[in-house]
C-alpha cells in the first residue's frame, strides 16, 4: 500500500462525499458483486519482497553462463552514466508529453532521438519510436499497403523469423497475403527470385534485413533496387542489430523507402526480451503515413524555440478508426536510453564498438571453423554473428554446451528445418578470448566424443 | 556551459555541442573496419558528434529539469492513472539476473524469469476473473489489437465470417475504433444515454448476427459505472458476439469487482497504469490480455506453462513448479512482438502485487475512488460537473459556462494549473463533453495535496472572472510559453540537420562547425 490516508482522512473525506463507508462507495449491482476471496499472494513487507525476488532470480542460472546468443537481442556494454541519467525521477515518472510547456526536456530528447535515427539510417524522417523491431516491420508494412493500395507483401526468409511471424499475425488481421522469397547459397536473399517476384507488380512492399538473421550483410545491389522501384514496390529495410549502422552502408543508400528496426543494442538491457525500442524511419513522401508520435520543433508565444508533439491529426485520439495506426504510445524511456548511449559513444565510440564486434566475431568464426566437423554454413560478409554447421542436430550440441555453462548459439532448426544442424553464433565487444576458447574447447571435446555430458 | 534550470533560454540540441577530437574510452580503440568488411559494404561517413561524458551528463540533466514527472508533483491525468511509482519495483527489475538474461536462454536456465511471468499471470487471472492472461502485448493499444485478432480467428474457426462489426460507445478511447479498423472490422459508434451510460435499448438496435465484438470500458471514461453491464453482456452474447473490456480504468475495480464476473470474454490491463510501472515519458508500456476459457487456445505465442511438480511443497507456487515457453499452439493467432513480453515490467507489476496482496489491492481501488469523489464534490462548488453522482476513480468537469461568461476555456485552465505547479488534467476528452477536463487523482495523493489542487482551481476560476487575460497568457513560469502547434504541423521540423541549421540561422554556424563531419 502506497496510499497516504489516515483513518481520520478517510472519515473526513467520506463525510464530504456523503457516503457512510468505503464499501458503500464501491457498491456494484448484486449480480456482479465479488463472491469469493481472491487467490492472490499475501502482501510482503519490502525487505521480504526483495528476499523473495532474490530467490526467484537465483533460478535464472543462464545469466552467468558464457553466452554467444544474439539473434535480435544483443549484449553490449552500457556506460553507467546512462542509468544515472534515465533513472532521474523527472524522466522516469513523466507521461506522454501532452503539455509541451512542462515537457520541453523530454520533447527535445525525442527530437534528438529522431535526429539520431535519421543520421544513422540516412532517411528523412523518423517517429518517436514503436514497441520493437517486429512491430516496426508490421507497422511499416501497413504504411506500404496504404501507400500502394496493394494487398500482398513479399518478405525475405532471411528476415528474423520472429519478425516474419509477427508480420504474418498482423497481415492475417488485415487480410493481406504474405509471400516469402528464399535465401541463396551464400546466406543472402535470393536476388534472382526476388526480381522475378516483383516483376509481377503486385506487391505493396518487399522486406529485406541487413545484416540478416544469419548475420550476413544483405543490402540490395543497385540493379535489384531499380527493378523493385520499377514495380512501384516499397522497399522496407529491416535492421535488427542497430549497431551495424555504425559500420555498414546506410539503408537509404541501397534504396530503402522505409527502415524498420530495433535499437535495443544502444544501451537497452536484454531483459529477457523487453522492453525494447523499435524505430521507423522513412523518406519524406511517407511522413504522413508514419504511425505513432512525432516531436517537432516550433516556437512559443514569444518566438523562443520550443518543441511539441505534432501531426496528431494522423493519430487515433483524433482520427479514431481512420487513424494511420492504433499506436498511442512510444517507447520514450528506452528511446532516451538509446539517445544518451549514442551521445556518450559519439562517432568514435560507436565505430570502435562496431569494429570490436567484427573482430571478436571473426575470432569466434575462425576458432569454430577450425574444429573438425564444424564449418561456417555461409560465406557472405557478416557483422557480428554467423552460422555454423555442426553436421548433426544443433539442438543436441547446444544442450551439451549449456550443461557446461556455455550458451553456444541459437538452434536454427527451430525456424528452418533445412538448417537443423546449424546454429547462429554471436560475438560482441563483451565476448572475451576466454569465452571463445572455452566454446572451442567444449566443441572439440564434444566432437571427439571425449566429453561425458 | 549550462544555465540554471529556471532559465528560459533554449538548450542547444546535442548535435550543436561536442568536438571532433573528444572520445570516451568505454571500449578500446577498434581497428579500421576495412580489415573486416569489403569496402563496398561500408558507409563512407558517420555524422555523429563526439562529446565528453560530463557534457552529456549536464545536457540530459538539464533536459530532465525541463520535464515534469509524478516525482515533481500531482499528475491528475484522467484515464492515464499516474500514481506514485515505488522504487522497489525498479530495483527488482534492475537485478542483473533479470536485466541481463537473454531472451534465447534455454528454458531450463531461465526458470526465474518464467516463474515471474507465471505468477503474475495467475495473480492477474484471479484478480480480474479471467481464465488466463498473456503478458505478450507491449501496451494497451497493442493488447486491443491482439484481442481483436483473437476474436477474428475465433469467429473464422466457427465459420462465422460475416461478423465484421465492432460496437464502440462514443465515450471510448480512440484506440478502440483504431484497433478495430486495423483488424478489418467496421466500427459502429454507440451514443451514450443522458446519464452517460450505454443504453441496453440503443445497443439492442445495433447488435445482430454481424456483431463480432462490443468494446467497453467500465467504469467508462466519464468515470461512471455501467450498472447495466450484465444486461449489456447478455444482449451481446445472445447475438453471438464477444464482450471486450478496455482495462484503462481497472484502478477503480481491483479487488472490488471483476470484468470476468461482468460477462467480459476478453480484456486488457495497462499494468503501467494500475500496477505502478513508471511510464517514462510515454513508454514502454505493458498490456497483458485476459481471456475467458473458450478463448485460451487463441492467445498469442509463446505461453508460459508449468510442466511438472517438484518435491518441495512450501512457499509460492513458482517454487514448486518448473516452466517452459510453449510455442506449439495450433489455434494461436501467432506472436505479436519480437520476443516474449516487456519482461522488466512484469517484474515491476509482480513486485507491486507482492507489496499489496489481495487486501492492499482492494483498498487501493477504494481509496482511488474516495479521492476522486472527494475532489468531485469540492470542485462542484465552482465548476460544472455534468454527471453529479458517485463516480469511480475519475470524473469530468466542464468549463462550458465559464467560457460563455469569461472566454476562459478548458485549455486556459490547464495552462494556468501548470503555473501553479500541477500537471494539467486530460483536456477535451471524452469528446461528448464540451470544454471537458477529466480528472483522476489516484490513491497515492494525500488529502492535503487534493485540497491544494482544489484551492488552485478555485483561484483560477475566480481569476477567470476578475482577470481573464492573465489566464490567456498562461503559463508564464515554465521554460517556454504556449507553443505554436499550428506552425509545428504546417512546417514540420522533425530532426536536426547540419546544413539546414546553418542556412536558417547564421548565428549557429559557429557552434555547428565545431563538429567536423
Amino acid at each position: 500500500m502506497y496510499a497516504p490516508h489516515t483513518d481520520a482522512d478517510v472519515e473526513a473525506m467520506l463525510a464530504v462525499v456523503g457516503v457512510g463507508s468505503l464499501e458503500e462507495l464501491m457498491r456494484v449491482p448484486e449480480a456482479i458483486a465479488l463472491r469469493d476471496p481472491l487467490d492472490i499472494v499475501p502482501s510482503l513487507p519490502e525487505y521480504q519482497l526483495a528476499r523473495r525476488f532474490d530467490r526467484i532470480a537465483e533460478r535464472n542460472d543462464g545469466v552467468g553462463f558464457r553466452s554467444f546468443l544474439g539473434g535480435g537481442a544483443y549484449r553490449h556494454y552500457a556506460p553507467p552514466a546512462i542509468s544515472a541519467l534515465v533513472m532521474r525521477g523527472e524522466f522516469l515518472t513523466a507521461y506522454t508529453p501532452y503539455q509541451a510547456e512542462v515537457s520541453q526536456g523530454y520533447l527535445q530528447a525525442i527530437y534528438e532521438w529522431q535526429s539520431y535515427i535519421c543520421l544513422l539510417t540516412g532517411m528523412d524522417v523518423s517517429n518517436a519510436s514503436v514497441y520493437d523491431g517486429a512491430t516496426a516491420l508490421a507497422e511499416s508494412t501497413i504504411m506500404a499497403i496504404n501507400a500502394t493500395g496493394r494487398r500482398k507483401v513479399l518478405v525475405s526468409r532471411a528476415v528474423h523469423p520472429n519478425y516474419r511471424a509477427v508480420l504474418q499475425t498482423y497481415c492475417d488481421g488485415l487480410d493481406v497475403e504474405v509471400d516469402e522469397v528464399g535465401y541463396a547459397a551464400d546466406g543472402t536473399t535470393d536476388l534472382a527470385a526476388l526480381e522475378a517476384a516483383v516483376a509481377s507488380n503486385q506487391y505493396a512492399a518487399i522486406a529485406i534485413q541487413s545484416p540478416n538473421f544469419f548475420g550476413s550483410v544483405d543490402a540490395l545491389p543497385k540493379k535489384t533496387a531499380d527493378a523493385v522501384r520499377a514495380s512501384e514496390t516499397v522497399i522496407i529495410a529491416v535492421v535488427a542489430e542497430a549497431l551495424s549502422l555504425a559500420a555498414l552502408t546506410p539503408p537509404s543508400e541501397w534504396g530503402a523507402n522505409i527502415v524498420a528496426g530495433e535499437a535495443q543494442s544502444f544501451g537497452v538491457p536484454v531483459a529477457y526480451g523487453g522492453p525494447y525500442v523499435g524505430f521507423i524511419a522513412a523518406t519524406k513522401e511517407h511522413l504522413r503515413r508514419i504511425p505513432g508520435r512525432l516531436a517537432g520543433k516550433s516556437v512559443d508565444d514569444s518566438g523562443r524555440t520550443a518543441y511539441v508533439l505534432t501531426l496528431q491529426a494522423r493519430e487515433q485520439h483524433i482520427r479514431r478508426e481512420r487513424a494511420t495506426s492504433n499506436i498511442c504510445t512510444n517507447q520514450a524511456h528506452c528511446a532516451l536510453i538509446a539517445t544518451i548511449y549514442l551521445a556518450l559513444m559519439g562517432r568514435s565510440g560507436l565505430r570502435d564498438v562496431a569494429s570490436l564486434n567484427c573482430k571478436r566475431s571473426r575470432e569466434a568464426a575462425t576458432a569454430l571453423s577450425s574444429i573438425d566437423g564444424i564449418d561456417l554454413r555461409f560465406n557472405a560478409p557478416f557483422f557480428n554473428e554467423f552460422v555454423v554447421d555442426f553436421h548433426r542436430p544443433a539442438a543436441g550440441v547446444l544442450d551439451a554446451l549449456a550443461r557446461r555453462e556455455i550458451l553456444g548459439g541459437i538452434d536454427l532448426g527451430r525456424y528452418y528445418t533445412e538448417l537443423r544442424t546449424c546454429a547462429l553464433v554471436t560475438a560482441t565487444e563483451l565476448t572475451t578470448s576466454g569465452d571463445i576458447a572455452a566454446l572451442a574447447t567444449a566443441l572439440e571435446e564434444e566432437a571427439r566424443g571425449r566429453a561425458v555430458v | 556551459m549550462a544555465a540554471p534550470s529556471s532559465d528560459r533560454t533554449a538548450t542547444p540540441v546535442i548535435f550543436e555541442l561536442g568536438s571532433e577530437g573528444r572520445a570516451n574510452r568505454y571500449v578500446e580503440p577498434g581497428e579500421p573496419l576495412e580489415s573486416f568488411l569489403p569496402s563496398e559494404a561500408l558507409r563512407a561517413d558517420l555524422p555523429l558528434p563526439n562529446h565528453s561524458e560530463l557534457d552529456v551528463v549536464r545536457h540530459y540533466t538539464r533536459l530532465s529539469q525541463r520535464t515534469f514527472g509524478i516525482d515533481l508533483g500531482f499528475y491528475p491525468l484522467g484515464s492515464c492513472t499516474m500514481k506514485y511509482n515505488p522504487r522497489i519495483n525498479d530495483a527488482m527489475a534492475a537485478k542483473p539476473e533479470f536485466a541481463q538474461l537473454h531472451p534465447y536462454t534455454p528454458d531450463a536456465y531461465a526458470q526465474g524469469a518464467l516463474a515471474v511471468m507465471y505468477e503474475l499471470e495467475r495473480n492477474l487471472s484471479s484478480l480480474f476473473g479471467m481464465a488466463a492472461f498473456s503478458l505478450n502485448p507491449a501496451a494497451g493499444a497493442h493488447a486491443e489489437l491482439t484481442a481483436l485478432l483473437i476474436a477474428k480467428r475465433y469467429f473464422r474457426d466457427r465459420g462465422e465470417t460475416k461478423r465484421d462489426k465492432v460496437i464502440v460507445p462514443d465515450t471510448a478511447h480512440g484506440t478502440n475504433p483504431a484497433s478495430a479498423a486495423m483488424c478489418g472490422f467496421h466500427v459502429i459508434s454507440l451514443p451514450s444515454d443522458e446519464r452517460g451510460r450505454v443504453s441496453v435499448e440503443a445497443l439492442s438496435q445495433v447488435v445482430g448476427d454481424d456483431t463480432a465484438v462490443c468494446m467497453m470500458t467500465n467504469p467508462n471514461t466519464l468515470g461512471l459505472f455501467e450498472e447495466s453491464i450484465a444486461a449489456v453482456a447478455a444482449v451481446v452474447h445472445a447475438a453471438g458476439g464477444l464482450m471486450y473490456y478496455d482495462g484503462a480504468n481497472a484502478n477503480a475495480l481491483m479487488g472490488n469487482a471483476r470484468p470476468g464476473d461482468m460477462g467480459f470474454d476478453l480484456m486488457h490491463l495497462n499494468t503501467h497504469k494500475t500496477f505502478t510501472i513508471p511510464h517514462g515519458g510515454g513508454g514502454a508500456g505493458h498490456g497483458p490480455i485476459g481471456v475467458a476459457a473458450h478463448l485460451v487456445d487463441y492467445l498469442p505465442t509463446p505461453v508460459v506453462v508449468a510442466t511438472e511438480r517438484g518435491g518441495d511443497a512450501s512457499g509460492a507456487p513458482s517454487d514448486r513448479l518448473t516452466f517452459r515457453l510453449d510455442f506449439d499452439r495450433p489455434k494461436s493467432i501467432g506472436p505479436v512482438r519480437s520476443f516474449w513480453s516487456n519482461f522488466a515490467h512484469a517484474v515491476r507489476a509482480l513486485a507491486y502485487i507482492y507489496a499489496n496482496g489481495a487486501e492492499g489491492l482492494t483498498r487501493v481501488s477504494q481509496l482511488a475512488v474516495l479521492n476522486a469523489n472527494y475532489l468531485r464534490v469540492k470542485i462542484a462548488e465552482f465548476l460544472e460537473t455534468p454527471y453529479a453522482e458517485i463516480c469511480r476513480h475519475e470524473f469530468v468537469v466542464s468549463a462550458q459556462s465559464l467560457k460563455r461568461e469569461t472566454g476562459v476555456r478548458a485549455l486556459d485552465i490547464a495552462k494556468a494549473l501548470l503555473d501553479r505547479g500541477f500537471m494539467a488534467p486530460t483536456m477535451y476528452f471524452p469528446l461528448i463533453v464540451p470544454e471537458c477536463l477529466m480528472i483522476e487523482p489516484t490513491e497515492t495523493e494525500s488529502k492535503e495535496t487534493l485540497d491544494e489542487f482544489v484551492g488552485a482551481l478555485r483561484e483560477i476560476v475566480s481569476r477567470a472572472h476578475s482577470a481573464p487575460d492573465e489566464l490567456f497568457a498562461a503559463p508564464v513560469t515554465t521554460v517556454v510559453g504556449r507553443v505554436d502547434e499550428t506552425l509545428a504541423a504546417r512546417r514540420p521540423d522533425l530532426r536536426w540537420e547540419a546544413r539546414a541549421q546553418q542556412e536558417k540561422d547564421p548565428s549557429t554556424v559557429k557552434k555547428v562547425t565545431k563538429v567536423n563531419f
